[in-house]
């Protein structure tokens, strides 16, 4: 579904973030990205909707080349992807519904959604989308009156809105708490197995990546060190495999908790 | 117990400052001829001035007032309408982080810097001279000024927004248009709503003197009755504009506290 050819991403400033990436990505599966701050995670997944654009080689999404992708086209693909944030990115002075139908716009004359004229239908997707999550009840809330972790529902439920085919989640529970975080978790889980929403997650902590994901992938100083699918993880090597991705021996005490 | 000593606070860059601003403020008062003796041998002189306007005002005058202090009021609200309604969509121009094009924002700012540089009283002479006496020149030089003012504060509001919003939105395929209305508007709305009242109270005080060089509102009569020595008249329009503007004030400046 998605395809990394040979990759590269070099800064304006001259930071090399990846250096000559290659990797696919199969329908359905929740891949879990983990690495040291700044290896390259977030630039990674931001090449796959183009937030930035790649210095070489190609991506592509369903065999269309989005790295080549302009104006309408690049639009038209990033419709396709729903993505959720560390900071949530909600608009805080909208109300929750409005944050929902704006996973919409993509799909509308631009005229019709500068004036809010959402279709009926549109208005189901969106509460469907929040009954997914478990906050219909906020529909009509203003974004800033929820909590952290109910923001971070909100912007799940907006990407949902958009009905995508692949959900981009850049640290989604690292400013949740421990409770929080297995919720927001839960739910992306749930998307990626009930609707075959492929999933690609940058995770911090190593036990919410083997919990959740299909498949841990590391990165470090630009390079892919491990990829591995869960059910072929050997539990004997894992902890020292992970010197390859953190430079170091994880230890089990720096796990968020052992199940 | 040991003393603590601790050595003595260097004065002296403090000082060659305080130095320097006194040099500065003299020398510009001998430049400028002022001269403390002048006041106050004219000081008797302001102060019967001062008695023949409010003791007492000429009360019977105050209906006359109401007239040119509505136009005065209508002239702050029409030019703070157009100059916030145009300054809008020229500071999305003017912001650098909307259309990531400095072949716009840079000359679009050029133009705003001129613009503000150029004080309402000196617009309003100028229009004069173009469309002749009257309270029309007062409302564009009014929202010459007021665009001036708005569009700089609200682009400067635009280019301090929560981009992680403008993001979000772009990610999932919104145009620069769904941008504008889904990620920004909603972040600086408030604001500009805030600098547009701003705009309407610095407008009430200026439209209040844009009179005097004769571009309508309460400054025309107020310069008319200056002119004939109705100082008692005087007194009266400086009572109820000053009434005004501090209601005006207050209520403006409440309602700004509740928007941000
Ligand atoms: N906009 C940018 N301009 C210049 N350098 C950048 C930019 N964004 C990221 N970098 C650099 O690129 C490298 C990779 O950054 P990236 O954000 O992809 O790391 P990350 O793995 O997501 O880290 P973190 O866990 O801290 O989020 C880092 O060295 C970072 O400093
Ligand atoms: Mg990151």
């Amino acid at each position: 579904m998605i395809e990394f050819t040979g990759v590269s991403k070099v800064y304006p400033n001259g930071t090399k973030a990846l250096n000559n990436i290659n990797l696919t990505i199969k329908e359905g599966e929740f891949v879990a990205i983990i690495g040291l701050s700044g290896a390259g995670k977030s630039t990674l997944l931001r090449l796959i909707n183009q937030l930035i654009p790649a210095t070489s080689g190609t991506v592509s999404f369903d065999g269309t080349e989005v790295t080549k992708a302009k104006g309408k086209e690049l639009r038209n693909i990033r419709r396709q992807i729903g993505m959720i944030f560390q900071g949530f990115n909600i608009v805080k002075r909208a109300s929750v519904l409005t944050n929902v139908l704006s996973g919409r716009v993509a799909y509308h004359p631009t005229w019709k959604t500068i004036l809010g004229l959402f279709p009926e239908e549109d208005k189901q997707i969106a509460y469907r989308a929040l009954q997914r999550v478990d906050i219909l009840e906020k529909v009509h809330s203003r974004a800033s009156d929820l909590s952290g972790g109910q923001q971070q529902r909100v912007a799940i439920a907006r990407a949902l809105a958009q009905e995508p085919r692949l959900m981009l989640a850049d640290e989604p529970v690292a400013s949740l708490d421990p409770i929080t975080t297995i919720q927001v978790m839960d739910y992306l889980k749930k998307i990626n197995k009930e609707d075959g929403i492929t999933t690609i997650a940058n995770l911090h902590h190593v036990d919410l990546a083997l919990n959740y994901a299909t498949r841990v992938v590391g990165v470090k100083e630009g390079h892919i060190v491990y990829d591995v699918k869960i059910k072929d993880i050997d539990k004997k090597t894992f902890l020292a495999d992970l010197e390859k991705v953190y430079g170091r021996a994880i230890h089990h005490d720096e796990m968020l908790g052992d199940e | 117990m040991d003393k603590i000593i601790v050595p003595r606070p260097n004065h002296l860059k403090r000082n060659i400052v305080i130095l320097a601003v006194v040099a500065l403020i003299l020398g510009s008062a001998i430049f400028a001829g002022f001269n403390p003796v002048t006041v106050i041998r004219n000081f008797s002189k302001g102060r019967r001035l001062l008695g023949r306007m409010f003791l007492p005002p000429d009360w019977s005058y105050a209906p006359k007032v109401i007239p040119p202090l509505i136009e005065t009021l209508r002239m702050a609200i029409v030019g703070t309408f157009w100059g916030a309604l145009i300054a809008l969509p020229v500071a999305v121009l003017a912001a650098s982080n909307f259309l990531n094009n400095p072949w716009i924002s840079k000359p679009v700012r050029l133009i705003l810097n001129i613009f503000r540089t150029i004080p309402a009283m000196v617009l309003a002479s100028l229009f004069v001279a173009v469309f002749g006496i009257g309270p029309f020149s007062g409302v564009i030089a009014l929202s010459i000024f007021t665009f001036g003012l708005i569009s700089k504060l609200t682009y400067e509001s635009i280019e301090s927004i929560d981009f992680g919003q403008v993001e979000a939105l772009m990610s999932l395929g919104a145009n620069k248009l769904n941008i504008l209305r889904y990620a920004i508007m909603p972040q600086i709305l408030p604001q500009f709503m805030s600098y547009t009242l701003y705009g309407f109270e610095v407008n009430v005080r200026s439209a209040a003197v844009l009179g005097y060089v004769g571009a309508g509102g309460i400054g025309q009569t107020f310069e008319h009755n200056l002119a004939w020595r109705n100082f008692d008249r005087v007194g009266v329009i400086i009572v109820i504009s000053f009434l005004v503007v501090l209601v005006i004030d207050f209520v403006s400046s409440n309602i700004r506290k509740r928007l941000v």
